[in-house]
């Protein structure tokens, strides 16, 4: 029974493909990517949508104040006023824009963005695109995203946006290398760049009780944080929002678009947010598995959103909490801490690994790790006193 | 099926690289320029070379196109200026094109029916990488990272 509601979305595309048995196999092809892209778009925008709404709830709720509560029950008919909004506004072209590169950057940023959701297994058998580099293939497609911002910048023909666009795309290569470094461990552990894998990899229990998620060993955990700081950098949230700045370059390379436009702007980074947390799961959490062997009647696919949940509520949660950062601590902190950091975390799954995977393994790599923690923050202690600001010319 | 994709990407590329060629606004020409490079990147996914085809994505497209396209606007005043037609370009890329041709119509021609050559996984491009090739994989770690440490002399330099 539980095995059936669990395939019961890939029992629904074989169904679905059984109609056209007897037809070439090009097309039987064709057909299966596109119910997965359907699938996937269809999916991927409603959480779009509630997101949007659930995330003011949250941070009105941090904020003690009500949120939106108007449309439907609870607000939650939101997004389609909004999305209607959206719709109707008037679509602005600055007279000196680049008229083809301002119209085709929303487009690339949103489409690049929901291509990497693809390479995600999202449960048993529930990996949209099966390709054997599928992690390379995810930061392949996003490395696009600086060009796309690049084009958003440029073609406005604005110093606001150009700026933002150079801020935005200065924080995304700094913190990509940190990114993809932490990604490596876990390569290097499984043995392989196939999503599918590293989730198999993570399967069994250690006393058939703790799950074998890496991110209960010392290096993943490690990495997990890392990897997680640099999500937070790449889809341009809260604490690192620098590139938008609302109060200094009025939203950066978003200040010409209106409409529609920008909202698809918005789209981008939360289809963005979606696809790095996936990608944190699946790298970290042990993708769709369950928690516990008992827990494990419960849909794969349940498991991965349920985790997914968790993810973007911590994004919530930290846009709620911490202010922004300035320019400089962020580059700072992306090349003289998060670099060095993700090294060390390549370092400790080697030691891991050949210390035998077992408890000696694990304690000897979280040596390594708290050693070069204590030395990198002994070096980058700036030694400055901190003390209660003294107004000197208002009380 | 693959007739038919090879022919669509072939002509978004070469279109593309016209476009880069020809196109008046400099920064239209490196755009399209990053068009063709994802264009051929295409090719070697239908040609099943999944790692050559993704590097290529991420290394001309994530970085390279990047950089010319950062080149263009802090090295030129007049970015937003439209270029004349260089005809000595022209002719070299000419010239350049002419060689080839020339070349390919020259050798032995191939079976017309490719061998049946098994996909490479990343991990035998890796343990080639790791093993037969470890040396030119190690002078072309010693060479990034001479120019690593050169771009942080010369960003240094300005400190003082």
């Amino acid at each position: 029974m539980s095995k059936s509601i669990d395939q019961v979305f890939v029992n629904a595309k074989q169904w679905l493909l059984s109609w056209l048995a007897g037809s070439p196999t090009w097309m039987i092809q064709v057909v299966s990517d596109l119910i997965n892209i359907f699938a996937l778009l269809f999916v991927f925008l409603t959480l779009f949508a509630f997101m949007s709404v659930l995330e003011r709830k949250i941070l009105a709720r941090m904020q003690n104040r009500y949120g939106p509560n108007r449309v439907g029950p609870f607000g939650l008919f939101q997004p389609i006023a909004d999305g209607v909004k959206m719709l109707i506004k008037e679509d602005i072209v600055p007279a000196r824009a680049d008229k083809i590169v301002h119209f085709l950057a929303p487009i690339l940023i949103a489409a690049v963005a929901i291509l990497t959701l693809g390479v995600i297994p999202y449960g048993r058998n529930m990996t949209p695109f099966t390709i054997d580099g599928g992690v390379l293939f995810f930061f392949a497609v996003g490395s696009t995203t600086e060009l796309a911002v690049f084009m958003a910048g440029w073609g406005s023909n604005n110093k606001f946006s150009m700026l933002g666009a150079m801020r935005a795309i200065a924080q995304m290569i700094s913190y990509e290398l940190p990114l993809l470094i932490t990604v490596l461990p876990v390569v290097m552990v499984v043995g392989s760049l196939m999503p599918d894998r590293i989730v198999a990899a993570q399967a069994d229990y250690t006393f058939g009780l703790i799950p074998r998620w890496f991110v209960f060993t010392p290096w993943g955990a490690a990495a997990f944080i890392l990897f997680f700081v640099s999500g937070l950098v790449e889809s341009n949230r809260t604490p690192f929002d620098v590139p938008e700045g609302e109060s200094e370059i009025v939203a950066g390379h978003m200040t010409e678009y209106s409409g529609f436009k920008y909202a698809t702007f918005f789209l981008a980074e939360y289809i963005g947010m979606f696809a790095i947390s996936g990608l944190g799961i699946t790298l970290f959490l042990g993708g769709w598995h369950a928690p516990a062997r008992a827990l494990e009647f419960v849909p794969s696919y349940v498991w991965f959103f349920v985790k997914l949940s968790a993810l973007l509520f911590v994004y919530i949660w930290i846009r709620g909490t911490l202010p922004r950062t300035r320019v400089d601590q962020m580059m700072n902190f992306a090349w003289k801490f998060m670099l060095p950091m993700a090294f060390t975390c390549i370092v400790a799954a080697a030691v891991w690994h050949y210390a035998g995977r077992g408890l000696r393994g694990w304690l000897w790599s979280l040596v390594v790790i708290a050693v070069v923690y204590t030395a990198l923050s002994m070096l980058l202690d700036t030694k400055r006193k901190f003390a209660p600001r003294v107004y000197r010319f208002a009380e | 099926m693959n007739g038919l994709a090879f022919i669509l990407i072939a002509i978004v590329t070469v279109a593309a690289a016209l476009a880069a060629a020809t196109l008046r606004s400099l920064m239209h020409a490196a755009l399209s320029f990053a068009v063709a490079l994802v264009g051929i990147a295409a090719f070697f996914f239908l040609l099943g070379a999944e790692f050559v085809g993704l590097a290529l994505v991420f290394i001309y497209i994530g970085a390279v196109a990047v950089l010319i396209v950062f080149t263009i606007l802090l090295t030129r005043r007049d970015v937003g200026k439209t270029r004349g037609f260089n005809w000595g370009g022209a002719i070299v890329a000419a010239a350049v094109f002419g060689g080839l041709i020339l070349a390919i119509l020259k050798t032995q021609s191939l079976a017309i029916v490719a061998p049946h050559v098994p996909r490479l996984t990343v991990k035998q491009i890796g343990a080639a990488l790791m093993t037969g090739y470890v040396w030119p994989l190690q002078c072309v770690g010693v060479l990034l990272t001479a120019a690593l440490i050169g771009a942080l002399v010369l960003v240094i330099e300005e400190k003082r």
